[in-house]
């Protein structure tokens, strides 16, 4: 069954590390930020790393559907 | 309550100076405390010299989160008015960053608001410095 993506976003160091600022995730077997991660990377989830879902901040086992938009951040220094 | 992200440069003093001049209704008469922070690039960060910065910003979270603190900083201060302005993309040593300007009847409320304003963006607002110095690119850590 097609359903609508799930897309990822990158910031700041996460993205240079990962190379990459943005991904498209079918959504089939996701139900949480942590299974976007995992899907989505390689890599554990990098310390003191930021997550929004929606553009609200949210945890690793902040629920995802598909059509999200879920991002990954370092700690922000704006200001 | 505006709040503006851009990649051109601005002259603070010259924004809040032509904002309560283009709002007299909201301003004019009433205020009697204007508080302005201001945050600049300095050109020496964690001991080294920094020639120039790059902020990265998440387009739209950042508006949306402004936002947010801008109507909690209203809910808890009885304030008139508030000026958020933001720079992204490449900056040099000396520039503005950052503009919070809060205008109230009396100083207590446009103080306290001013600080929670650029203390939860400085938290919270989605913006990521990375600094040029002679040893490469970094990222800052926060602070």
């Amino acid at each position: 069954m097609q359903t609508t993506p799930i897309t990822v976003r990158y910031f700041a160091s996460i993205r240079e590390q990962l190379g990459r600022g943005e991904d498209r995730l079918e959504a089939a077997g996701i139900a949480s930020v942590a299974d976007v991660w995992r899907q989505a990377t390689a890599a554990p989830l990098p310390a003191n790393t930021l997550i929004a879902v929606n553009q609200e901040y949210a945890r690793p086992d902040t629920a995802v559907r598909p059509g999200d938009e879920v991002a990954f951040f370092p700690p922000v220094t704006g200001g | 309550m505006p709040i503006r992200i851009q990649k051109e440069a601005f002259d603070p003093w010259q924004e809040v100076a032509a904002y309560g001049a283009a709002h007299p209704d909201r301003l004019d008469g009433r205020t009697g405390a204007t508080v302005v922070f201001v945050g600049s690039m300095r050109d020496f960060n964690a001991g080294e010299a920094v020639s120039a910065m790059t902020l990265e910003h998440y387009p739209g979270m950042t508006e949306r989160h402004l936002e947010k603190i801008t109507a909690e900083a209203r809910s808890r201060w009885p304030i008139l008015d508030s000026l958020i302005i933001h720079r992204y993309g490449p900056l040099v040593p000396s520039d503005p960053i950052v503009l919070v300007a809060v205008w109230s009847e009396h100083r207590d409320a446009a103080f306290s608001a001013c600080r929670y304003l650029i203390d939860e963006l400085k938290t919270r607002a989605p913006f990521w410095k990375q600094e040029a110095t002679t040893a490469g690119a970094r990222w800052v850590k926060p602070g």
